[in-house]
């Protein structure tokens, strides 16, 4: 850790060489929302959660290098309220019915709801017609629930080397496809085990014959908030599955 | 010294399971505590079937037919808040679950093709039933909606924090444990 900082609402964040913004505030134990951000994974950009203001000028705090002097604003009306709309339009992009969804409880999309006080999704709902692909014997896919963060995507062609994930289409036609000339999971190899199936922060890569084991009032993000998780979003944690 | 005026608070459920109206009632004795500073209007708790002007209106359940349509706009024009409780009224939650299907293939579905029905059974088409509507929508792409109270449903604690906030004359704020989506 060099003894460098740059501020983040009034607080000084030390930084080491090469850290994003994001990275450094993680480390301090700040807590920034995101989606698309995995420790594991070089950062991607997409989702736009972790917008902060730098030096006035709003820019994704995952991919901006940090830099000594910078003027971080992150916990302010102004970019809470930014994101709370980010959230709602991914809300009402997808079919996010969250009594029927085994990931409700571990989700980063609810939990990051939950935290900004999202109480409506408020522009109209799209209601997309996403058939969801059971084909594989151990893992289900729900295409209603992506979100386009690529984090299977990244993982599958990174640690796995199987890419099985890929998007398709532009602007809000673009959706998550299998690499399979029949388009189905089950004609590729992708395994239970693979990285792929363990990093999804919505629920659209769900493992079969597990649904609903953990008790609403023990899931994940019932007992704190997901800043209140903030040493697994560590550059250096030990990172959990998405699935406990 | 005067005591303060009751509000007058109507409720009704739409496209919903009156799931919501339960966990309202699952305050249990903070009901007593709650009829100190409001009173019922139009709701199943009182079956008065036509809003008289209110404070609050809270709606359960989504739009999915011409009536809901029809009372929902009766209760916007009546009350001074409207809120949206439960996951069907703020997002159309589970009835939406058809906005997929063409609405044709589902009626058929039910009354034609499934078994369990006598035969001969046709498509309901009595005057006397409202129309269903091509999609199941939130309530706040009909009205303009003020608050929004999301849970399936909310929990009863959610419930009393909410109102009483309200009642108040605070913005209801939940937090965290008490705002669900599920």
């Amino acid at each position: 850790m060099s003894d460098q900082t740059f501020t983040l609402d009034d607080q000084e964040i030390p930084f080491a060489p090469g850290q994003s913004v994001m990275q450094a505030a993680l480390d301090a134990g700040v807590f920034v929302p995101h989606l698309c951000y995995h420790p594991e994974f070089r950062p991607h950009g997409s989702c736009k959660l972790c917008t902060v203001k730098i030096n006035g000028r709003p820019a994704t705090s995952c991919t901006t290098p940090a830099a000594a002097g910078l003027n971080v604003e992150s916990n302010t009306p102004e970019i809470l309220d930014k994101r709370r709309t980010l959230l709602q339009m991914l809300l009402v992009e997808g079919n996010h019915f969250c009594p029927s969804c085994e990931k409700s409880g571990h989700c980063k999309l609810q939990a990051l709801g939950y935290e900004l006080g999202v109480m409506t999704p408020h522009f109209n709902l799209i209601y997309p017609d996403r058939p969801v692909d059971a084909s594989h014997p151990d893992v289900l896919l729900d295409f209603n629930r992506c979100i386009l963060c690529e984090l299977c995507i990244r993982a599958s062609a990174e640690v796995d080397k199987k890419n099985v994930f890929s998007l398709s289409g532009r602007g809000i036609t673009k959706h998550l496809i299998v690499n399979a000339e029949s388009g189905r999971l089950a004609d590729t190899d992708f395994a239970l085990t693979d990285k792929a199936a363990q990093v999804c922060p919505v629920g659209v890569i769900l493992p079969k014959k597990q649904g609903f084991s953990i008790p609403i009032g023990r899931r994940r993000y019932d007992a704190a908030s997901m800043s209140a998780h903030v040493d697994e979003f560590k550059p250096t944690a030990k990172v959990q599955e998405e699935r406990p | 010294m005067n005591t303060p005026r009751k509000l007058k608070v109507a409720t009704t459920s739409l496209a919903g399971c009156f799931g919501c109206h339960m966990s309202l009632l699952d305050i249990d004795e903070r009901i007593l505590d709650l009829l100190q500073l409001v009173e019922f209007d139009r709701s199943p708790i009182t079956d008065i079937k036509h809003c008289s002007a209110c404070d609050i209106g809270i709606i359960e359940g989504g739009v999915c037919n011409a009536e809901n349509v029809h009372v929902l706009r009766e209760f916007r024009a009546n009350c001074k808040i409207l809120v949206a409780m439960g996951a069907c009224a703020v997002n159309g939650g589970l009835p939406a679950q058809r906005n997929h299907l063409q609405l044709h293939e589902i009626l058929t579905a039910v009354y034609a093709t499934e078994g369990g029905l006598a035969s001969g059974v046709q498509i309901p088409n009595d005057p006397e039933l409202p129309l269903p509507l091509n999609q199941v929508h939130p309530i706040h792409e009909v009205v303009k909606v003020d608050y929004f109270l999301p849970g399936c449903p909310p929990s009863a604690d959610a419930i009393w924090k909410f109102l009483t906030d309200l009642i108040a004359g605070r913005t209801p704020h939940l937090g965290h444990g008490l705002i669900h989506y599920d």
